[in-house]
């Protein structure tokens, strides 16, 4: 991101965690922020969580800050926050305010007040903008996803069931609100030029989705498949969002659970619909990661706070999930990705016109244990396999090309030497058989008794077809279930192009007839 | 004053011209045209809607003179300048903007009328492209004048908005009145097509790149059951029906003048599609004229029963009624009715009701409406969605034909799919269930084929709600089909307003009389062409000999935003 800089430092304020037990120790402030300001502003804030830099945008000094709400109360002040604030500002010289925007809806904000909490006062303030983004709290969007699961999991749900299920559950609204946030965020750092400090209550469930989803409008790094997984340690992980409490990895208060990062992966995933080649991971990604944070196979989710992981040596005991999607990235990548493409480049532009159709139920995740429901036939995979056999013909073309040339060298010094290198290998197109879309019609005909039922597993040739590929993408079985969907397409990857598709002899009488060609041609 | 030819000049049949003038009064000139104006004021509705086509039992046995066939034989020839394109235009032009939605520029320029067309020139500054609209696709005009200028609102058949600000109240009306006089001629032959004479196409080319009998003359000699009858040959039978069709080899043709009496618009039991894997078939027909003292006829039976014969020995058919079991009863008051269960051994009737006509065409209508004000609706979008019940009807349609295509496939059963009419659901059902079971018709060619042998005769929703059902299926098997959203695009464009003569008329005995086919270009000819092949194609199709299983279930369905959205959604950066 280009820091530290003029503007900005590393801060060991919270060493130890002295000032914030939810923070992580190395933070950026603005260098005018001295360590008594970032105490002082520190104790005038739910659960002690100043200000601190989310993301700067380099192209202009914006930056993205976060914290918690201010316990203002209906009157309280403190000069230290104030003058925190004030450093917001100052360390971006090109606008002379900042907005400060409050993810909560209003009436809940002015609900804390009563409690000795609140939001910023804009006359204590100076040069703020101050601005409700009204995203519900835990506690809705919980409800929420349950009453959204309980239409995915009607009995033949109608056409109406359905879409009057998905409206009253509210789900596709709340995503909404959360991407409004941050396309809000992200127009005001990118053409306003003006830095803005998100909070919530705490400031880790509604702010970090907010920043994230920000972070990932504005800049192209986090659209990667290693910048993602940079944008959840940073956003979620460092700033102690409580994954043990949220999604119930032990046993714990129900009323904590909630599905806060789900969201902010379904925004990614209604994000990837709307710029297919701006993303350089594919669905399989996101669903894999949201999968582990609930799984607890690997580290990186455990635990509510960088401390009580440092406390638990999590680093040393567990491993972590983003060596293992690493080494497994060759799935998780979109053929479609073109980092040069106008759209992948700088920031991402959503119309301003309010787009409900715009965001989709996701039924790759809600649906993703329901064979039936899922696409037949996965073009990702399909493109993945024809770009590595491109890739392997061009390199088999590069060998080839050598190989002329030599023999042309060979030829100018008349000599008449075969050379007998690389074997040639053939390729046979894709054979239609592989890809067939092997699926089973289901039940169509709801009353028709005389149809005996068929079941697929009792083994017809057309289910077998599906069977017989496990072809596991991942190596978790939990997964298996989803990924053996992306079907006979799979099998192509897996074919190698020099494989011996034909008999040898044949190879070699080819070999032959290919080396006189080219010596006739010659 | 000046003129300015449009010539549309092409081979054949020497140079048609129009001759449209800017600048003036009402002077302009038709160089042709066809109809007397009086039989063309008393067919306002034209001939697909009129009423007496759509009348269902008017007289069932005989075939019934189209209001078309009356004009027809008025005068095999109609004598030109009988009536004017010119008593229709009233305008000369005018100065006007246009506006085509949020995101395109405004033009402005000279706007005209000419007797096919609404035309903008930007005048010599600007680039000298014409905007052109045909004025068979305005649905409804809308004018509004205040002060001494007006706003036109068209809106148009490929569901784009357009706004035209005028100057001139006068010019305003006088164009508005121009539009709507135009836009609503319905006589076939003085429409655009028998105008139109593209450079690089040959008039004649491409009619018979899928002509039908070509596939039922596979099929009859592929298998041994069937036969192609010339029975229709002058229409006598079915005026709905082509010349060929494919009967069961052991009906010969008196039965089937028997089988064409007790159907309703002599639409008899015809094959449809012919399975190779099971050798079972799908047929198509309408309603048995049953009646309230529920009649039969011994040689639909029969036809039936040859069906079950030569499929093989021991094989079950379905009756797939496109209708509730209630509403087929009610047929039997007006004449209609279905198959009794006693009368047809072999053969199991199911009722599976889609909804058509007036019904469906609302639901479009409130979809239509619904997409058109995305801006405002901030909220309850899929509510709405909900409320115009399409997707519902997409659902219905694909799972029905889903069950006629496993019953063929799956039970090796022959299928027979009717409604009343068997015109409208029953072309869906068939369509759509070969679609999914035949990878031949999944191809360009074959799909266009297909188009052309089972909606010969189209009524506007249905034919919509086909491609929006073919759409889903693409959507689910992106790898599947040969052709992308463009052709469906295209077909729906052009299934309601085009220059190409593929989409006139509604029968086949219609477009004989009107010499479609060697009056006017094919669509094929004009979609065929390698620059447009390129917009059509699917790149990721991958030929595939199985059957294609669609999910209906309402996760599975979306919303055709390509379609519906086309003109409104805004346009992200691609």
């Amino acid at each position: 991101m280009g820091l530290p800089n003029n503007y900005w430092q590393l801060s060991d304020v919270n060493r130890d965690y002295r000032v914030c037990d939810s923070y992580p120790t190395e933070l950026y402030v603005p260098k005018s922020a001295t360590a008594h300001i970032i105490v002082g502003s520190s104790k005038f804030r739910s659960r002690r969580r100043f200000p601190a830099l989310s993301y700067y945008y380099k192209d202009n000094h914006a930056s993205i800050c976060r914290s918690s709400q201010p316990l203002s109360g209906f009157s309280a002040r403190c000069l230290e926050d104030e003058q925190m604030l004030q450093a917001i500002r100052k360390a971006n010289p090109g606008s002379d305010f900042i907005y400060v925007v409050d993810t909560r809806p209003k009436l809940n904000a002015m609900a804390n007040r009563a409690a000795g909490k609140g939001y910023e006062n804009e006359d204590n303030y100076s040069n703020i903008k101050f601005q409700f983004i009204g995203i519900e709290n835990i506690h809705v969007m919980r409800s929420s996803l349950q009453k959204m699961l309980e239409v995915c999991e009607l009995k033949s749900p109608s056409m109406s069931d359905f879409l009057w299920g998905l409206e009253n559950s509210g789900w596709l609204r709340h995503i909404k609100a959360i991407m409004d946030a941050g396309i809000f965020i992200a127009k005001a750092v990118s053409e306003e030029g003006a830095s803005v400090l998100v909070h919530c209550s705490d400031g880790w469930d509604r702010t970090a989705q907010v920043c994230s989803v920000a972070s990932l409008l504005l800049d192209p790094h986090y659209r990667t498949l290693k910048g993602f997984m940079v944008l959840i340690e940073k956003d979620w992980i460092s700033f102690g969002h409580k994954f043990n409490h949220r999604y119930g990895n032990l046993d714990g208060d129900p009323k904590e659970i909630s599905p806060v990062i789900d969201q902010f992966i379904e925004c990614v995933w209604q994000l990837m619909e709307q710029f297919p080649c701006a993303f350089e991971f594919n669905e399989r990604f996101l669903i894999h990661i949201q999968h582990h944070i609930y799984s607890c196979q690997f580290g990186n989710f455990l635990c509510n706070s960088q401390k009580e992981r440092q406390e638990l040596k999590i680093q040393e005991r567990t491993y972590s999930l983003w060596a293992h999607l690493w080494k497994n990235r060759a799935d998780y990548m979109n053929p479609l990705f073109r980092a040069d493409h106008s759209q992948t480049r700088g920031t991402l532009r959503l119309p301003t016109t309010p787009c409900n159709f715009m965001y989709k139920f996701w039924n790759g995740m809600y649906n993703r244990f329901e064979k039936g429901l899922q696409p037949r036939q996965s073009v990702t995979d399909y493109l993945m396999a024809v770009k590595e056999e491109t890739q392997q013909l061009e390199e088999e073309l590069e060998a080839l090309e050598e190989r002329l040339e030599k023999i042309q060298k060979v030829q100018l010094n008349h000599t008449k030497v075969k050379s007998k290198q690389s074997e040639p290998s053939k390729h046979s197109g894709f054979s239609t058989s592989d890809n067939s879309t092997a699926n089973t019609p289901q039940d169509y005909s709801g009353n028709m008794k005389s149809f005996p039922s068929r079941s697929p597993s009792q083994g017809d040739e057309d289910s077998a077809l599906i069977l017989t590929q496990d072809n596991l993408k991942s190596s978790d079985p939990d997964l298996s279930a989803n990924s053996d969907q992306e079907s006979g397409v799979e099998d192509l990857s897996c074919r190698s192009p020099s494989g011996g598709e034909c008999a040898p002899s044949e190879d070699s009488a080819k070999d032959r007839d290919s080396d006189e060609a080219v010596f006739l041609t010659a | 004053m000046d003129e300015i030819e449009v010539s549309l000049t092409g081979s054949g049949r020497g140079p048609r011209s129009e001759v449209l003038a800017v600048g003036g009064g009402n002077s302009c000139e038709t160089v042709r045209s066809l109809l007397p104006r009086g039989l063309l004021n008393s067919c306002p509705a034209g001939v697909a809607s009129c009423p007496a086509s759509s009348c269902p039992f008017q007289s069932p046995r005989w075939p019934r003179l189209t209001l078309l066939e009356s004009v027809l034989l008025l005068g095999p020839r109609p004598t030109p300048s009988a009536m004017e394109f010119s008593e229709l235009i009233r305008t000369g032009g005018a100065q006007a903007k246009l506006l085509r939605g949020p995101e395109v520029p405004p033009l402005h320029g000279t706007l005209c009328v000419t007797g096919h067309h609404l035309l903008l020139s930007p005048g010599p500054q600007a680039t000298s492209d014409l905007w052109l609209l045909l004025l068979r696709s305005v649905d409804s005009i809308e004018k509004r004048v205040s002060g001494d200028s007006g706003t036109i609102t068209l809106r148009c058949k490929d569901l784009r908005v357009l706004q035209l600000d005028i100057e001139g109240v006068e010019a305003t009306r006088d164009i508005a009145r121009s539009i709507e006089a135009l836009s609503s001629l319905e006589s076939v032959i003085t429409s655009f097509p028998f105008f139109y004479r593209p450079k690089g196409l040959r008039l004649g080319d491409a009619w018979h790149f899928h002509p039908p009998e070509r596939y039922y003359k596979r099929v009859a000699r592929e298998t041994n059951a069937w036969r192609l009858s010339e029975v229709n040959e002058d229409f006598s039978l079915c005026p709905s029906y082509p010349r060929a069709v494919i009967v069961p080899r052991a009906v010969d043709d008196d039965a089937l003048a028997c089988c064409a009496r007790f159907r309703q618009g002599g639409r008899f039991p015809v094959l449809s599609y012919h399975h190779a894997p099971s050798g079972t078939v799908l047929l198509r027909s309408s309603q048995p004229l049953t009646g309230p003292q529920k009649r039969r006829c011994a040689e639909d039976e029969e036809l039936l029963w040859a069906v079950l014969a030569g499929a093989r020995p021991g094989a079950r058919g379905f009756i797939l009624d496109t209708r509730s079991a209630q509403a087929a009863k009610q047929a039997r008051m007006t004449g209609g009715g279905t198959e009794a269960r006693a009368a047809y051994p072999g053969w199991k009737r199911l009722h599976r009701p889609l909804e058509r006509g007036r019904p469906l065409q609302e639901s479009f209508v409130r979809l239509v409406e619904a997409c058109g004000y995305l801006a405002q609706s901030t909220d309850c979008w899929r509510s709405r969605l909900e409320a115009c019940h399409w997707l519902g009807h997409v659902k219905e349609a694909l799972s029905t034909a889903c069950l006629a295509a496993q019953a063929v496939e799956r039970e090796g059963a022959c299928v027979l799919v009717h409604g009343a009419e068997g015109t409208d659901s029953t072309l869906l059902v068939t369509s759509l269930a070969q679609l999914i079971l035949d990878p031949s018709s999944r191809t360009v060619a074959g799909f266009q084929e297909l188009v052309e042998r089972e909606w010969i005769q189209h009524e506007a929703p249905t034919f919509l709600l086909f491609l929006d059902c073919v759409w889903q299926l693409g959507h689910q098997f992106p790898l599947s089909l040969e052709f992308g959203e463009g052709l469906l695009l295209a077909l729906f464009e052009h299934a309601y307003a085009s220059p190409f003569g593929t989409f006139l008329c509604s029968s086949e005995k219609e477009r004989c009389l009107c010499e479609v086919r060697t009056r006017t270009h094919s669509l094929w000819s004009g979609l065929n062409q390698p620059k447009e092949q390129r917009k059509l194609r699917n790149p990721l199709y991958v030929p595939s000999p199985l059957a294609i299983w669609p999910s209906v279930e309402p996760q599975s369905l979306r919303l055709w935003q390509g379609l519906f959205l086309r003109w409104t959604r805004p346009n992200l950066q691609r």
